[in-house]
């Protein structure tokens, strides 16, 4: 019979190997799963993720697309790492990403076409602002009513989609564009557009932003009082307030902090990558980071990782979806089992697995 | 603007239809709370039940048979989380994300074969002369039987969580696994049946919607109703009662927001849709607040993880 | 000799890392009153755990009445006739006390008929119950009723008692007694688990005394004194912890008319709680659990606000400061709850060092830790106060409570308090532990701070403190010197009496 026995203290080694054996065991099911939809597991899972970074035909077009997909997957992850560590739950990234992209596109829309060197910073700024302050819905209503945040944050999500989509066919309609939904092309204003700073690597200013974020929340994390207060809050909160950590001052840090790089991220993807404001400008990054935030163990580092890895999913499933004709569904399948498998080998970090046999009795 | 195309008796017997596939994700989800456990994966289990029984009762053409099978597609989701929280200790505000993420991905995946199908009718009872009744005949007596056998099951767990030994004990272990365990209750196996009740009521949900309410399948139809039912048992503080009352009042707001869209009113269609989700933070907000909180019987174990040692 | 009612037979446990039970070997009589005598840790809750059928034992055998007994499951046991009074009850707050009732109950009756055999049965034994209430809103001794009442509803051959009186007033332990002594003329045996002697001598006709989960002694307490029973327990002449009189200094800490509400459903609001204590004073606040401890230490603390006037050091007012800014200070407090409250538990013994020491030792600058001194400061702690452990990057829940205890209390003496404010200081630590640590807190007032000690604990109490007031449903009575004080004046404060006039009470 087997038997959980809790370890006295937490296994680092298998803190850092659960994540690989959570990869390895996805990509097994994966591959049943491909096969159960009758294409070839092992093709497929080579397509996934081998041929986007190193198959001749496709690796051309693939390696850039890997920052500019893990990019946003980064900085929102980075982001939410920090709530998720002090036990706050900021699942609304998602809608956080879509107000920061819409607080963008409005401040370059107001300024079109207008060339000004100030014009991208301001909308940086508005991206962060416009994310913090869809953030601090929730965080107000946990701090001052005592609301759930994880409802509220997610609640948003739905209220963000409504919004885009009235701008999109509301005030931000392109009024050059005959009528169809969605806003001017904010990539082609030089001014607003967030460019490929070198070329053919997919690096631009979101890329940026998010080892900024990765550097910076490293250090907090792991070198500042804050982010002990932050971790000790997340596993013994009256031990925080013991401590003097004043929950309300936390939660508003870090719903405000994933905010604002939620916002961030769409600002960079709303004024580059996907190039306008439209109804489907939203991808799920803001929920797809937060596998990416566990994925990478809810550290920087690991996140980086785990953001490379989400992405290299995202651009072989395309790839496998134009080749293979595997249902684009079956990546966002491959993705949940992914953080199913890292849930349940995450087991093996704080309890030993015996195998008791038990004497006659 | 017309509003005389609102008719409120039509209103109020849609309302009823509306509030059904939260109202059974509701009472599913509340039985899992009162056992100690949040299931936050409650849209991933409805959506798969939603495209489970979707797809079985096209295949059967029975869509009774969907439902069961809804169920059963919810329950099997549910045993996915029950083993990672409860046997692998996992964390439940993470595994019930995972749940909902991996629901989504896995209906789009099943369903993409059915968009653009028409689901079998389910019929419509009849009561008699009570169905012909002015007024309340169509508002109370002429829906399907999922709207009355929702009714049943919130009255059923009304009385088996208050009236009966089963209910006494998964109230205990909700309240406090370790005094539970001391006096021999299997707290792990108590909590395994509570989250698969819940799976199935949610499937069940789900599958109403895909159905009967919409009738169709289309990818991410439950919109967050899932999310939805969550907030309907805070705001229910736990009372099964409560659950239908809430459910109806937010199935009311629904469908007046439906009804002013189609009758054109000045604002537009996507601010209208977002009331819904406005109202429920609003609730939530309400109900989490000063005075009302005292009042809000929070079972004691919620979300803590059960480990016996020994 | 007839057979006895239980006989157990070289009965081992073993957890990873130690030997909780090892060839434990007694018996019980029917109509016996047998102690099991021990220190935190010598392994009676796993013995009883394993009579009551919650673990299984690695070897050895049970016999009940001369049959073999291996309850896989408290049902069995129960169904034997073995009923369990736990120390941590076993109860439900959210549940009504007839519900309680029927869920410690194998084939309970339907509620009404219960309720009324509830108030029967709680009356003939001394131990009135309201079937009605909640638990939640019952005291501790109320609760330990219910539990009581619990078990004779099932009309139990064997009672088990897991440190029955450590909730109790002495009044209240005296009503125990009687009832306990009634259960043993009607015939009921009961198995009576505690660490304090002059009970076991009062009460009990048989003991077992285990050490480190093995039996070393046997004996009848009542021939024994309680010194020779405590050297039996812990195995070793006992060191007394020694102080010189106080000589009373400059008022310190002040607390003014102190009203604070409860921050939970069911805890214990303070009303116009007013106390001072002096320079070099050790101030013994007394009181059964759950009248307003908990509260008390946060307000102390600063995880409760208060009034800016309500709680003042050396004359400024500190009322609405946080923890932080209080500690700056000089106040210093270490709350009840190891685990959770004093320290983190996945946290590295380092980590919890900076816990409250960030500041005061200077081991955060410009907001950035400095890894190395937080390290030193940890490990000054575990060589001054002899914490039992490999070294400072060892997550807290690997230590024993004692060892973690030593650690908690050592960390906040080692920042020099002025004030020391301690919840609990020795619950649930061994005897050798507790000792030190009383010893700590002694040499502490010695050297000039005030000390504040809540306890639950009234033997520690009159160990340690110069002067006493008791905590009763979050009111504090004015506090007199430990001098002279008896039990019986202890147990009156305690019951909520300020006087000896209305000794009825």
């Amino acid at each position: 019979m087997l038997r959980l026995e809790k370890r006295p203290q937490p296994s680092k080694f298998w803190n850092w190997a659960t994540p690989v054996l959570a990869v390895v065991l996805t990509m097994i099911a994966g591959g049943l799963l491909f096969m159960a939809l009758g294409k070839d597991p092992f093709a497929a899972i080579k397509m996934i993720f081998w041929d986007p970074l190193f198959s001749p035909q496709f690796a051309a077009y693939s390696r850039p697309q890997l920052l500019v997909k893990a990019g946003p997957l980064i900085l929102i992850a980075v982001g939410l790492a920090v709530g998720f560590r002090a036990g706050i739950w900021n699942i609304g990234a998602e809608g956080q990403y879509i107000i920061g992209a819409l607080c963008g596109a409005a401040v370059a829309l107001w300024f079109w076409p207008a060339p000004g060197w100030y014009i991208f910073p301001l909308m940086v700024l508005a991206g962060a602002f416009g994310g913090w302050a869809w953030a601090m819905i929730p965080a107000i209503l946990k701090t001052r009513f005592n609301t759930n945040e994880i409802l509220v944050s997610l609640l948003l999500v739905y209220v963000a989609e409504k919004i885009l989509a009235a701008m999109s066919v509301g005030r931000m309609r392109n009024p050059d564009g005959a009528g169809f939904p969605g806003s001017r092309n904010i990539s082609q204003y030089p001014a607003a557009s967030n460019q490929e700073l070198i070329a053919n690597t997919g690096m631009h200013w979101g890329v940026v932003a998010a080892f900024i974020a990765v550097i910076f929340t490293y250090i907090m994390l792991h070198r500042h009082i804050l982010g002990f207060q932050v971790q000790l809050a997340g596993q013994a909160p009256r031990a925080a307030r013991f401590a003097g950590v004043a929950p309300a001052r936390l939660i508003v840090l870090c719903l405000g902090f994933s905010g604002a790089m939620a916002g961030l991220a769409g600002m960079f993807e709303v004024s580059g990558p996907a190039r306008m404001i439209s109804i489907d400008f939203n991808s799920y990054y803001g929920f797809t980071a937060i596998i990416v935030a566990f994925l990478g163990r809810l550290h920087p580092v690991g996140i980086v990782l785990a953001g490379l890895l989400m992405a290299l999913t995202y651009i072989g499933g395309e790839l496998a979806q134009f080749m293979l004709g595997l249902p684009s569904a079956a990546i966002q399948v491959f993705q949940g089992m992914l953080l199913f498998f890292l849930l349940a080998v995450d087991v093996l970090s704080n309890y030993r697995i015996r195998l008791s046999v038990r004497e006659a009795v | 603007m017309d509003f005389s195309s609102i008719n409120p008796v039509v209103l109020m017997a849609a309302l009823m239809v509306a509030a059904t596939p939260i109202l059974l994700a509701a009472i599913g989800e509340l039985v899992v709370e009162k056992a100690g456990v949040l299931n936050l994966g409650v849209e991933g289990m409805m959506i798969t039940g939603a495209v489970v029984g979707f797809a079985v009762a096209v295949t059967t053409r029975n869509p009774y048979l969907g439902m069961l099978a809804a169920m059963g597609g919810g329950a099997a989701m549910s045993l996915v989380f029950g083993i990672l929280t409860q046997l692998l200790k996992a964390n439940q505000v993470a595994s019930g994300l995972a749940l909902t993420l991996f629901g989504l991905g896995f209906s789009a995946l099943v369903g993409q074969g059915y968009v653009g199908i028409s689901p079998p009718r389910t019929a419509k009872l009849n009561f008699g002369f009570l169905s012909d009744l002015p007024v309340i005949g169509p508002i109370l007596f002429r829906h399907d039987p999922m709207v009355y056998a929702s009714i049943a099951i919130v009255a059923g767990v009304w009385y088996w969580l208050n009236y009966t030994r089963g209910g006494r004990i998964l109230r205990a272990v909700g309240e406090n696994h370790d005094a539970a365990h001391a006096l021999g209750y299997r707290v792990l196996r108590v909590r395994m049946l509570a989250i698969m009740f819940g799976g199935a009521c949610a499937g069940m949900g789900g599958a109403y919607l895909s159905l009967i309410r919409v009738p169709q399948w289309t990818e991410g139809m439950t919109a967050g109703a899932g999310w939805i039912a969550l907030a309907l048992v805070v705001f229910a503080s736990w009372r099964p009662w409560r659950a239908l009352l809430g459910a109806y009042l937010f199935g009311g707001i629904v469908v007046l927001q439906l009804n002013l869209q189609a009758a054109g009113f000045r604002i537009p269609v996507e601010y209208l849709a977002m009331s819904p989700y406005l109202i429920t933070i609003l609730v939530l907000v309400i109900m989490s607040s000063g005075r009302a909180r005292k009042s809000l019987a929070a079972p004691g174990s919620l979300t803590k993880p059960f480990h016996a040692a020994g | 000799m007839t057979e006895p009612l239980l006989a157990i037979e070289g009965l081992t446990k073993s957890y990873p890392g130690v030997v909780a039970n090892s060839d434990v070997t007694f018996e019980i009589g029917k109509g016996e009153v047998h102690a099991l005598l021990g220190e935190n840790g010598a392994g009676k809750s796993t013995l009883v755990k394993a009579i009551y059928g919650l673990i299984r034992p690695d070897a050895g055998h049970m016999l009940w009445r001369g049959q073999p007994y291996a309850p896989a499951a408290p049902q069995q046991a129960r169904a034997a006739g073995v009923a369990m009074v736990f120390q941590h009850f076993s109860l439900f707050e959210a549940l009504d006390v007839a519900e309680n009732v029927a869920l410690g109950m194998d084939n309970p009756p339907p509620i009404r008929t219960l309720a009324a055999r509830i108030r029967e049965v709680s009356n003939a034994y001394g131990l009135p119950l309201d079937p009605g209430r909640l638990v939640g809103d019952l005291s501790a001794g109320e609760r330990q009723r219910v539990e009581i009442t619990r078990c004779l509803l099932q009309d139990p051959h064997l009672l088990i008692m897991d440190e029955p009186t450590s909730v109790l007033t002495p009044q209240e332990v005296e009503i125990l007694f009687r009832t306990l002594r009634q259960l043993r003329s009607e015939g009921r045996s009961i198995l009576y688990i505690s660490h304090k002697l002059e009970e076991i001598r009062a009460l009990c006709e048989n003991a077992t005394v285990l050490r480190l989960g093995k039996v070393v002694g046997r004996c009848d307490p009542r021939e024994k004194s309680a010194r020779a029973l405590a050297e039996m327990m812990v195995g070793t002449k006992l060191h007394q912890p020694e102080r010189a009189a106080h000589k009373p200094g400059q008022v310190l800490l002040e607390v003014k008319a102190l009203d604070l509400r409860a921050p939970s459903a069911f805890g214990t609001s303070l009303k116009e709680v007013s106390l001072q204590v002096q320079a070099g004073e050790i101030l013994g606040i007394g009181g059964v659990a759950g009248n307003g401890q908990d509260e008390l230490l946060g307000a102390l603390s600063g995880e409760l606000r208060t009034r800016p006037g309500a709680v003042s050091f050396k004359g400024a007012t500190v009322g609405h400061f946080g923890p932080t800014a209080r500690r700056a200070l000089g106040l210093l407090c270490a709350p009840e709850e190891r685990l959770g409250h004093a320290a983190a538990p996945d946290m590295s013994l380092t980590e919890n060092a900076l816990l409250t020491g960030a500041w005061r030792e200077k081991l955060v600058k410009n907001g950035f830790i400095n890894a190395r001194r937080a390290r030193a400061f940890a490990e000054s702690i575990i060589k001054r106060f002899d914490v039992r452990t490999p070294g400072p990057h060892v997550a807290a829940r690997a230590l024993s409570g004692g060892n973690l205890q030593k650690f908690v209390i050592g960390r906040e003496i080692m920042q020099r308090p002025e004030v020391l404010v301690v919840n609990q200081p020795t619950w649930g630590v061994d005897a050798s532990a507790a000792a030190a640590i009383r010893q700590a807190l002694m040499d502490l007032a010695q050297g000039g701070a005030a000390v504040v000690v809540i306890s639950q604990d009234l033997d520690e109490i009159l160990e340690v403190a110069d002067t006493f007031a008791a905590l009763n449903g979050g009111r504090l009575s004015a506090k007199r010197p430990v001098q002279g004080l008896t039990m019986e004046a202890i147990g009156l404060l305690l019951g909520g009496a300020e006087g000896d006039s209305d000794a009825a009470a």
